[in-house]
């Protein structure tokens, strides 16, 4: 090494002050806490290229078939549709919150903010499960199996609405997919909260989280319009 | 000389932990198997990514071999084409894709950066065992049924029901490639997060410069192949009619996307060789590396323009002609950072003290084969050139000049250049050479008569062909046999070398990277004893003294103290 380096007294080992939080791999919690934001938004980028390619096929086969996508359109509900909305933007208030109070060493709001954002993400499941059934009662499955019967559903029997609903059923279930990773997290982060493992000092999880779940809601505000209103 | 300066060489760090290192300081199996020191995890991908190349390499004989005459040789059509489908696939997911990023990124990049790990140590093993279920999901594939689509799994070819195990197939790429994000996003944010003091981005080694701009790549494209994969599994399992066209679908859509990945994929396989070249080529040049910054951003410049050249693999598909012309004008433009490299590197070179040690020919080897590679690939991306040559063995021949004699070539060069700081042992230089030349001449052979084959019209992926073409064909199997038995050859006096070879000092080469100037060989379970702080960029040969003193040999001995001049510069040093 010569002369090029020095080193810094600091022996690696056996660094004096070490929360309990701190991996030994990183200097201090301010470079853990950066390191991982950084992480979580890599992986961000990543769901938003995942949805990207749905987003493209949707687009170029709106392109080719407009008139079959704008009958295809009026069988979604667009009421269900935008309760939906209203209640993922409600949950993104609410981790937005949790977020806010554990910054503040409030760790009851937090949990609270926490349960209130599970129980949105379940009223939001809830309600797609009664958008889905009421599909498929009246046969509009994906793909092969479309068979649309019922007063409201006989406009669906022309070319490519088959593909519409395809597109559809792929693009909000690998939505609800994520909004289930996200009930699951969320309702993990509540019961570390309520074992009392966040403070202002250390809330990493939280924060990433709330990240993620920002991000749920917003393909879901691209989703809403795209499928349901043109 | 500083007071740590002259721990340099052996004695770094051992007085300190008694001769503990990171391979003997834990040696249970659990140890290994759970680890999430990012220099075990290299090793674990080394071991099974070196599995998977032969496996893949052996199938990829047996291609050659039943093409050594026309007619049937060994095998029948059918099995010929799941031959080379697997021989792409296995290459392409399993080895290419996460090689160098995998074995020596995971190795030398934290300790290249001064860090004690990556930022997700966690993450990091957790992306060899999504890789390895990946590979089970590969194997499965062969064993309950067909997959002769080729590597690119053209729908309708792939959507096809004959195709059996295609969904497989498409689940175990789906797989693989999080383990290539994880490995991506952790490797971003080492870079950002973990540099020691002093390390700015201008004094990153290359290496860590080409693993970033490949990291980028990973991050950016991996996902859209997953999206792919998992429509075309929902096509196969819902007739979604994406890609189907009696649904409505579009065939070509597929290529679209597969190639909106691939593509860049490409430079995902290459970029991370780029960045070994350098590290190399400064080193044994002794030599400060020429154009530094034009280096380090002309693997960024890349990484970028890569994602907007896909449709040069579509030119006879039916895409517009605009889109071709586009397409084909972007496909120019990346010669330009490619070629900037290629200068840079040579000027590197010029009137450097050149030491052809193993890594040095293996640089060699990379320059004269990859510079094949990328003109044949500015053919390829001629409109009416392409016309012709589309789907021959020129596209084969190509191609392989860039995998195997760019990325493979640079990965047997920085195998053999940071085999002593991996394994602590010195491999046998003799045999070593004996390889790299052999490896030149067998790769040359069975690639340069491809390239003349396609020339003339050989259809690539084809079992049988006409008799004229049979001379070449047999230049090319002769040759791949002649590639395979070296590379056996190099498998094993490596293995040799790691159990009895000459134990090797902290610095072999010289080099003034911090995994050699500040670690032992092997490193300590947390690299440096000490934190490092950088004062001076990664090729400043001439500002460290104390390293121009060995005596040639590369055996870790030095010349007496007395013997070295008061302040060595690069030219007068050798």
């Amino acid at each position: 090494m010569a002369t090029e380096t020095g080193t810094v007294a600091l022996d690696t080992h056996h660094a004096p002050h070490h929360p309990p939080h701190l991996q030994h791999h990183f200097i201090s919690s301010e470079q853990q806490f950066e390191a991982s934001k950084l992480g979580m938004w890599l992986f961000l980028i990543t769901e938003i290229l995942l949805f990207s390619g749905m987003f493209v096929a949707y687009a170029v086969y709106r392109i080719w078939h407009p008139e079959v996508y704008q009958i295809a359109s009026t069988a979604l509900n667009p009421w269900l549709g935008g309760l939906n909305t209203l209640v993922l933007l409600a949950s993104s208030l609410t981790v937005a919150l949790s977020i806010h109070f554990i910054q503040k060493d409030d760790q009851r709001k937090m949990v609270i903010g926490l349960i209130l954002t599970v129980l949105l993400a379940a009223t939001f499941m809830v309600i797609k499960y009664f958008e889905y059934t009421s599909k498929f009662e009246h046969g509009v499955f994906p793909g092969g199996a479309f068979n649309p019967h019922g007063a409201e559903y006989e406009v669906l029997n022309v070319p490519y609405a088959a593909q519409f609903f395809s597109i559809y059923f792929v693009m909000t279930g690998i939505h609800g997919v994520h909004v289930l990773v996200g009930m699951v997290l969320l309702g993990w982060l509540a019961s570390r909260g309520i074992r009392g493992h966040f403070s202002s000092a250390y809330y990493t999880p939280v924060e990433l989280t709330g990240l993620y779940w920002h991000l749920v809601d917003i393909i879901w505000i691209f989703l809403f319009p795209l499928l349901y209103l043109i | 000389m500083s007071e740590t300066g002259q721990q340099t060489g052996t004695a770094v760090g051992q007085a300190h932990h008694g001769g503990l290192n990171y391979l003997n300081h834990d040696r249970t199996l659990k140890s290994w198997l759970l680890t999430r020191d990012h220099k075990r995890i290299g090793i674990l991908y080394g071991l099974t990514l070196t599995v998977a190349f032969f496996v893949a390499g052996f199938l990829a004989l047996l291609v050659r071999t039943e093409l050594i005459a026309p007619g049937q040789t060994i095998v029948g059509p059918d099995a010929y084409n799941q031959l080379f489908s697997m021989h792409g696939i296995m290459m392409v997911f399993l080895f290419l894709v996460p090689s160098i990023p995998a074995i020596l990124g995971n190795f030398v990049l934290p300790m290249q950066l001064g860090a004690k790990d990556v930022a997700f140590p966690r993450l990091n093993l957790a992306s060899y065992y999504v890789y390895l279920f990946g590979g089970v999901f590969v194997v499965t594939a062969l064993l309950v049924g067909r997959v002769d689509t080729g590597w690119t799994f053209y729908t309708p070819y792939s959507s096809n029901p004959g195709n059996d195990a295609v969904i497989f197939m498409t689940t175990a790429v789906f797989i693989a490639g999080f383990a290539s994000i994880f490995t991506g996003i952790n490797f971003i944010v080492t870079i950002h997060k973990m540099r020691a003091p002093g390390l700015t981005w201008n004094r990153l080694p290359l290496f860590v410069w080409a693993i970033y701009a490949v990291s980028i790549v990973q991050v950016l494209a991996t996902p859209v192949l997953g999206i792919t994969m998992a429509l075309l599994f929902l096509e196969r399992t819902l007739q979604i009619g994406i890609f189907d066209p009696a649904l409505g679908g579009d065939p070509i859509l597929f290529q679209h996307f597969f190639w909106f990945y691939s593509h860049p994929a490409v430079y995902i396989m290459i970029l991370p060789a780029f960045g070994i070249i350098s590290d190399l080529v400064a080193t044994f040049s002794r030599q400060r590396i020429y154009g530094y910054r034009a280096i380090a951003l002309s693997s960024v410049a890349i990484a970028m323009l890569g994602f907007l050249v896909w449709g040069h693999h579509m030119f006879v598909s039916g895409q517009s002609a605009i889109s071709s012309i586009i397409f084909s004008l972007i496909t120019y433009l990346i010669g330009i950072p490619t070629a900037i490299k290629i200068f840079n590197w040579i000027a590197t070179m010029y009137k450097g003290s050149i030491w052809l040690q193993t890594p040095m020919l293996y640089v060699l080897n990379f320059l004269f084969m990859f510079t094949i590679g990328g003109f044949t690939g500015i053919m390829v991306g001629v409109l009416a050139v392409d016309v012709h040559l589309h789907d021959t063995y020129y596209v084969v021949g190509h191609f392989h000049y860039v995998m195997m004699g760019g990325t493979v070539m640079a990965l047997l060069g920085g195998l053999h250049y940071w085999w002593p700081k991996i394994t602590g042992k010195l491999y046998n230089e003799l045999w070593g050479k004996i390889a790299a030349v052999t490896v030149f001449i067998g790769f040359n052979m069975t690639f340069f008569s491809q390239l003349v084959l396609g020339s003339k019209g050989m259809p690539r992926r084809y079992w049988d062909y006409l008799p004229e073409y049979q001379p070449l064909h047999v230049v090319s199997t002769i040759g791949s046999y002649i590639l395979g038995a070296s590379l056996v050859i190099v498998l094993v006096y490596m293995v040799v070398s790691a159990i009895r070879g000459k134990r090797a000092s902290a610095n072999p080469w010289g080099a003034v990277t911090l995994e050699w100037t500040n670690t032992t060989s092997p490193p300590d379970p947390h690299n440096f004893v000490r934190m490092p702080i950088v004062t001076r960029g990664p090729y400043d040969f001439h500002l460290v003294r104390g390293l121009f003193d060995g005596n040639g040999h590369g055996d870790g001995e030095r010349v007496p103290e007395a013997h070295v001049r008061p302040s060595p510069s690069t030219k007068e040093t050798e």
